[in-house]
C-alpha cells in the first residue's frame, strides 16, 4: 500500500525528477529520445510515457489552479470540453455517432473536429471531455493495440484494449486528465461497447451517451432504440439523436459524424450539418427540427 | 429538486408535476399538489425555492381571483400570464425575491386556443407548445421536439407526457416515484390519472 502511495505522492515525483536532473546533470527539458536516435518513438518501448512536471511541490493542484474554468472564469488555460457523444449496439452491430463542436469556455474554438478516434479497422474511440487528453491516449492505444497484434498474432479483443486504456488513465487519477470515451468495435464476441473515463470507471454495456449534451442525446436515444432496428432505422436514430444534443446543448453542435460498426470492421457512414438537419434532413425531403416537423399545425379548437 | 412538463394537444392542455415534497435528503411528503387552479380555464405548475412557491403561488391565486369577483370574468391566459409576470420581474428586484418557477396551461374560451406559458424566475415570459422545469426538462425536451404533435387528441398528448415521465425515471438519479397530472380544455380543469 505504502508503494501505491508514494506513487501517486506527487512531491516525491516532483523530488524524484530532481534527483535524477542533479545525477544525469542534464538540464535540457527534453529526454534524449526527442533527438532522433529513437526517431522519436523511444518511449514505445517502457509502455506509457513519462512527461515533465511543474517543479512545485503538487502539480496536479497547479494544474487545477490554471485550468478550473468553473471556480474561475478568468483563469489561464481553458481546456476544449462540452461534447456529445453516442454509441449503442443492436443486431446489425454499433452505431458511433457525434459532434464536431469544441468549445473553451464560452467560445466555440472549432466546429470540425473530429471526435471519433480510429484506433484501428476494427476499433474506434469516442472523445468526450479534455480534447488533448482523448486525442493522445486514444492514439498511444491504438499503438498498444498493434503491439499486441504482433505479439499474440491475434487482434486485441474491444475488452482488452478498453481494460488497457482503463488501467492507464486510473495510474493517473487525481492529476487531471479529463476524459469520457467509448471503446467501441467488433471481435470474436461479436460487437462491444465499453464505456472508460478518467475516474477509472469501464462500463460494458449495450447504449452510452457522454459529454454535456448527453443527457438530450438519451431523451431521443432511449424512446426510439430497441434491438432490431434495421441498419437504416440505427444510423437514423444515432443521427437524430445527436442533432437533438446539437439543437439544444449549447456546447454541442455543427456537424454530426456517423459510423458504423460491423463483422468487417467499421465504416464512415457521413458527415451532417446540424443546421441542414434541422431544415431538411439528411435526404433534404423532411427537416428533424420541432418548427419544421409540425408546420401547418395547430392546437386551436374552433367549434366546427 | 421538483420536475414539471406540460404540453398543448388539439384543444387542451395538459400539465404534470411530481408529488413529492423534499428537504434536504428526505421525503417530507409523497403526495404533495404542486399544480393550482387559478380560474376556471388556467393551471398552474410551481417549483423552486420551498416555501416561496405556495406562497407565491396563493397570491396570485387570491388575486386572480378578486379579479373575478371584481370583473365577473376570469382574466384570460395570456393576461394572466402577462400579471403574474409581472409580479415575479418586481419581485426579483426587491429585498427578498421570489425564486419560483412557473409552468401556466390555461384555454382561451373567447378564441378556442390552448394555451401554455414558460415563466421563470427572473421573469422570462414565453409562449411554449410544451415546456418543462427541473431537470426534467434535460431529458424531455429533446424527446418532446421529436414526438411532440399540436394535434394530437387527449389520449396520444397522454401517450407523450408517459414518454417523458418513463424517461425520467430511467436516467435520472433521483427521479420522483409520482405525478400528479391536470388536464385544462373548452370544459374546464379536471386531473386525471395516469
Amino acid at each position: 500500500m505504502n508503494s501505491f502511495a508514494d506513487r501517486f505522492a506527487t512531491t516525491g515525483t516532483a523530488a524524484e525528477l530532481r534527483r535524477i536532473k542533479e545525477y544525469v546533470a542534464d538540464d535540457e527539458d527534453v529526454s534524449d529520445s526527442m533527438w532522433g536516435s529513437e526517431a522519436g518513438f523511444g518511449t514505445m518501448a517502457h509502455g506509457a510515457p513519462d512527461f515533465m512536471v511543474p517543479s512545485v511541490p503538487d502539480p496536479a493542484a497547479f494544474l487545477r489552479l490554471h485550468t478550473d474554468d468553473h471556480a474561475d472564469p478568468s483563469c489561464r488555460i481553458k481546456i476544449k470540453h462540452g461534447t456529445t457523444t453516442l454509441a449503442f449496439r443492436y443486431k446489425g452491430g454499433v452505431i458511433v455517432a457525434v459532434d464536431s463542436r469544441a468549445t473553451a469556455g464560452s467560445y466555440v474554438a472549432s466546429g470540425t473536429v473530429k471526435k471519433v478516434i480510429e484506433i484501428n479497422p476494427y476499433l474506434l474511440g469516442t472523445m468526450a471531455g479534455g480534447a488533448a487528453d482523448c486525442q493522445y491516449w486514444e492514439t498511444y492505444l491504438g499503438m498498444q493495440c498493434r503491439l499486441h497484434e504482433l505479439r499474440n498474432h491475434e487482434r486485441i479483443s474491444v475488452a482488452a484494449a478498453s481494460k488497457y486504456l482503463s488501467n492507464l488513465v486510473y495510474s493517473y487519477k487525481g492529476m487531471g486528465l479529463s476524459m469520457g470515451t467509448m471503446i467501441c468495435g467488433w471481435d470474436k464476441t461479436g460487437p462491444a461497447i465499453f464505456y472508460v473515463d478518467s475516474d477509472g470507471t469501464r462500463l460494458k454495456g449495450d447504449l452510452f451517451s457522454v459529454g454535456s449534451g448527453s443527457t438530450f442525446a438519451y431523451g431521443v436515444l432511449d424512446q426510439g432504440y430497441h434491438w432490431d432496428l434495421t441498419d437504416e432505422e440505427a444510423q437514423e436514430l444515432g443521427r437524430r439523436s445527436i442533432y437533438a444534443a446539437g439543437h439544444r446543448d449549447a456546447f454541442s453542435g455543427n456537424t454530426i459524424n456517423l459510423y458504423h460498426v460491423k463483422e468487417q470492421g467499421w465504416q464512415f457512414i457521413g458527415n451532417y450539418d446540424v443546421s441542414e438537419m434541422h431544415y431538411n434532413g439528411p435526404t433534404g425531403t423532411q427537416g428533424y427540427g420541432y418548427s419544421v416537423r409540425v408546420e401547418g399545425r395547430s392546437s386551436a379548437n374552433p367549434p366546427v | 429538486m421538483d420536475i414539471s412538463f406540460a404540453l398543448t394537444g388539439k384543444g387542451y392542455v395538459i400539465v404534470a408535476a411530481d408529488t413529492t415534497a423534499a428537504r434536504s435528503i428526505v421525503k417530507m411528503k409523497s403526495d404533495e399538489d404542486k399544480i393550482k387552479v387559478l380560474s376556471p380555464h388556467l393551471l398552474m405548475a410551481f417549483s423552486g425555492e420551498p416555501g416561496d412557491t405556495v406562497n407565491f403561488a396563493e397570491y396570485v391565486e387570491r388575486n386572480l381571483r378578486l379579479y373575478h369577483i371584481r370583473h365577473t370574468y376570469a382574466l384570460r391566459p395570456a393576461s394572466a400570464a402577462s400579471w403574474i409576470r409581472r409580479s415575479l420581474a418586481e419581485s426579483l428586484r426587491s429585498r427578498s425575491p421570489y425564486a419560483v418557477n412557473l409552468l401556466l396551461g390555461g384555454y382561451d374560451t373567447a378564441t378556442h386556443t390552448p394555451e401554455l406559458y414558460w415563466v421563470d424566475y427572473m421573469g422570462t415570459l414565453t409562449s411554449v407548445p410544451f415546456g418543462a422545469h427541473g431537470y426534467g426538462s434535460y431529458f424531455a425536451l429533446s424527446l418532446l421536439d421529436r414526438y411532440h404533435d399540436p394535434e394530437a387528441n387527449l389520449e396520444e398528448g397522454l401517450a407523450t407526457l408517459r414518454r417523458c415521465i418513463d424517461e425520467v425515471s430511467k436516467r435520472l438519479v433521483v427521479s420522483p416515484g409520482k405525478y400528479k397530472v391536470k388536464v385544462v380544455d373548452k370544459d374546464g380543469v379536471r386531473e386525471i390519472e395516469l
